[in-house]
């Protein structure tokens, strides 16, 4: 059903439809609406889960990590701060193969504190083992929870599933929504079930100490694992289409990419400015696109390669920077070049920090300085001030 | 035939108090449990892949998450309504309980989940090499409070960790010992009867961080509850309600001189100190009324 919601109350409501057992969460802003949101459904009734309050977001996780291990699904949600407190947990989760979805609110990190949106939360967990996906539109975020449970659950993948969704821009925008029936979402979603858990009829032990002898292998499953996610989420939101009449989800977007001469990737909701900006310039005539990243974790190396060895110029938009080094993103996508016979002319550029609007003017910036110098790691809209 | 529920062969120690304390623990509980376990030498010693010595459902997640993961698993047997049928234990040792872990016990025991929590106390982080914890005694020689020219060891005493648990007002809050493994049984089984959270603090001698003879483990425990310095104490809803009586008060020399982490304070130049450990034993004796008169 279509209603006009806000990104977290229609996060609520898909995450209820999809049944989980255990909710555990800790307040965070932006977070804050979505899991007030299923606090009210179960208040009301209209949702049969045990809702725990914990005293942290370390503990959230944890707590999840228990309810999954003892064969119940999950979910928690989270944001920047909370994320980094968790980080350790998100790390034992995968490491465990255990198939917890969760939602980041991507928010800045302190210091200074700052509640606005950027990615530098989740892309600072990168490595942990989890699959990311990053939300362009509310609808997006939603329909990436459903497909979050079912693959994450699948037993070729017994993975952690994030879904990032830009903190204020979609948690509290607005937009309509279809929402789906949950007929169509329990025919989609299958109950929940884990073959190694805690049951007193089978014991096993989990979180075993591994040594040299066996711990690299643990590692080199979920890297194998990882790979085989690039074929099963095309196969997922195939799955999604068919059943929901709705195409989302999936590696990578391309917007305009055919004949693109220039071209910006990115991930998450600048993308739909990304896109009106194109059609902007398009208008004038020059040839410019988007390769919109949905899948940031497994990295689709072969498809972005794909959708962007005919282009000469290339400008990774991000809203993350490894201190010291370059932006994330910017790194990966250069070094899929390397050694390939492509050259094109790649540029790095930091936009939107803790919040710091995105404009189109900022778009059409960005895509005057790609024809100018080749640049690494260049900050767009930056203010002429010292800070020290 | 007995079949133990924490198997022989694991790679504990000689005299390992933990060990002993916890195959109690786990034969008493039975096979309807799932035990979640801090970081720390009990996990490391019975766990090493591809070996386990449980023969129950076990959890290991991290150093610190005991209480958040058990509150899990005690969430999720509630939501498959089988929480009348299968009991969770979540268990750390004394670092794992009073220092990294007590913020996730003390949520997991203000929300008022079903399940035991178990501390081993050995006094110090041994897993990793003798580093003192908060429930290392006052004086007490380790490998981060070393005794030294400007020092006698750890400054400060033990944190009062029992009436820290049964100030949370939860139904059962007991210590325990290995030295006295009736007693100890008694108040598993006590505590496992009884409707959301308990907390069990049980004092394991650990022959290699106390520098004892590894044969001498019960007699040390005995010793530490004999002198005063560990009582053994049980509340009820935050109120007192029984305490292991003392026939005689044994001088704290008694248990100090057996083991190598107190040696110092054996010397004629740490009388004052001595003075000090023995104050803290009067101190429980009085407190409790552990003098039987």
């Amino acid at each position: 059903m279509k209603e006009y919601l806000e990104g977290s109350q229609a996060i609520a409501k898909v995450v209820a439809l999809c049944r989980p057992g255990v909710i555990s969460a800790y307040p965070i802003t932006p977070q804050t609406h979505i899991v007030e949101g299923l606090a009210q459904l179960v208040a009301d009734g209209e949702l049969k889960v045990e809702f725990v309050n914990v005293e942290s977001e370390h503990s959230a996780a944890s707590c999840c990590l228990g309810a999954l291990a003892t064969g119940v699904r999950a979910y928690t949600s989270t944001s920047s701060q909370g994320l980094l407190l968790m980080a350790e947990v998100i790390f034992n989760i995968a490491g465990l193969r255990l198939p917890l979805v969760l939602t980041c609110a991507n928010r800045a990190v302190s210091a200074p504190i700052n509640i606005w949106n950027d990615h530098q939360d989740s892309v600072t967990v990168r490595d942990s083992g989890w699959i990311q996906f990053y939300a362009e539109s509310i609808q997006e975020a939603a329909d990436l929870h459903i497909q979050g449970y079912r693959l994450s659950e699948d037993k070729r993948v017994l993975l952690p599933v994030m879904i990032n969704i830009d903190g204020y821009i979609l948690t509290h925008g607005y937009e309509v929504v279809d929402i789906p029936a949950q007929e169509l979402v329990d025919k989609f979603l299958p109950p929940y079930q884990l073959e190694r858990k805690l049951d007193p009829t089978h014991p096993l032990t989990l979180g075993v100490l591994a040594g040299p002898d066996y711990y690299m292998e643990t590692r080199f499953a979920i890297e194998k694992t990882m790979e085989d996610v690039l074929s099963i989420i095309p196969e997922i939101s195939n799955e999604f289409h068919r059943t929901f009449g709705r195409n989302t989800g999936g590696l990578i977007e391309k917007y305009c990419l055919e004949d693109a001469q220039r071209v910006i990737v990115a991930m998450g909701s600048v993308c739909g400015t990304i896109k009106e900006t194109i059609d902007e310039i398009r208008e004038k005539g020059e040839k410019v696109g988007l390769l919109k990243i949905i899948t940031y974790r497994p990295l689709p190396q072969e498809e972005i390669y794909q959708a962007l060895k005919k282009v000469k110029e290339i400008a990774v938009l991000e809203k993350a920077i490894s201190l010291g080094g370059f932006g994330p993103l910017y790194t990966e996508i250069k070094s899929l070049f390397q050694g390939k016979g492509e050259n094109p002319k790649i540029s790095g550029f930091i936009v939107g920090l803790g919040g710091r609007d995105i404009t189109k003017n900022s778009i059409k910036t960005v895509f005057d300085k790609l024809s100018g110098k080749q640049t690494d790691c260049e900050f767009i809209d930056l203010k002429n001030v010292e800070i020290r | 035939m007995y079949k133990p529920l924490l198997s022989p062969g694991h790679t504990a120690c000689g005299g390992c108090g933990q060990a002993l304390a916890a195959r109690l623990v786990v034969d008493i509980a039975g096979p309807n449990v799932i035990v979640v376990n801090n970081t720390g030498c009990l996990e490391v010693f019975s766990t090493g892949y591809p070996d386990s010595s449980w023969e129950v459902p076990f959890i290991h997640s991290l150093f610190e998450n005991a209480g958040a993961v058990a509150s899990g698993v005690e969430s999720a047997l509630k939501y498959l309504k089988k929480e009348d049928q299968i009991n969770v234990i979540a268990q750390a040792g004394d670092g794992g309980t009073a220092d990294i872990g007590l913020q996730a016990l003390s949520g997991m025991w203000e929300r008022g989940h079903n399940v035991l929590s178990i501390c081993y106390d050995n006094e110090a982080y041994m897993n990793t090499g003798i580093q003192r914890s908060g429930l290392t005694p006052l004086d007490t020689n380790t490998t981060t409070s070393p005794v030294g020219k400007f020092s006698s060891g750890n400054i400060r005493p033990k944190k009062n960790m029992i009436e820290i648990a049964s100030a949370h007002g939860i139904s059962y809050v007991a210590s325990a010992t290995v030295g006295f493994p009736r007693d100890l049984q008694r108040k598993i089984k006590k505590a496992l009867s009884l409707k959301g959270p308990k907390f069990l603090h049980i004092h394991c001698p650990c022959p290699l961080g106390w520098r004892h003879e590894p044969n001498l483990t019960l007699e040390v425990a005995k010793l530490a509850v004999e002198t005063g310095l560990f009582p053994l104490v049980e509340f009820e809803f935050g109120k007192l309600i029984n305490v292991y009586k003392l026939k005689e008060h044994k001088p704290v020399e008694e248990y100090l001189k057996l083991q190598g982490r107190f040696k110092h304070l054996l010397s004629p130049e740490a009388k004052a100190e001595l003075a000090r450990v023995q104050e803290i034993a009067d101190g429980n004796i009085e407190r409790y009324g552990l003098l039987v008169k």
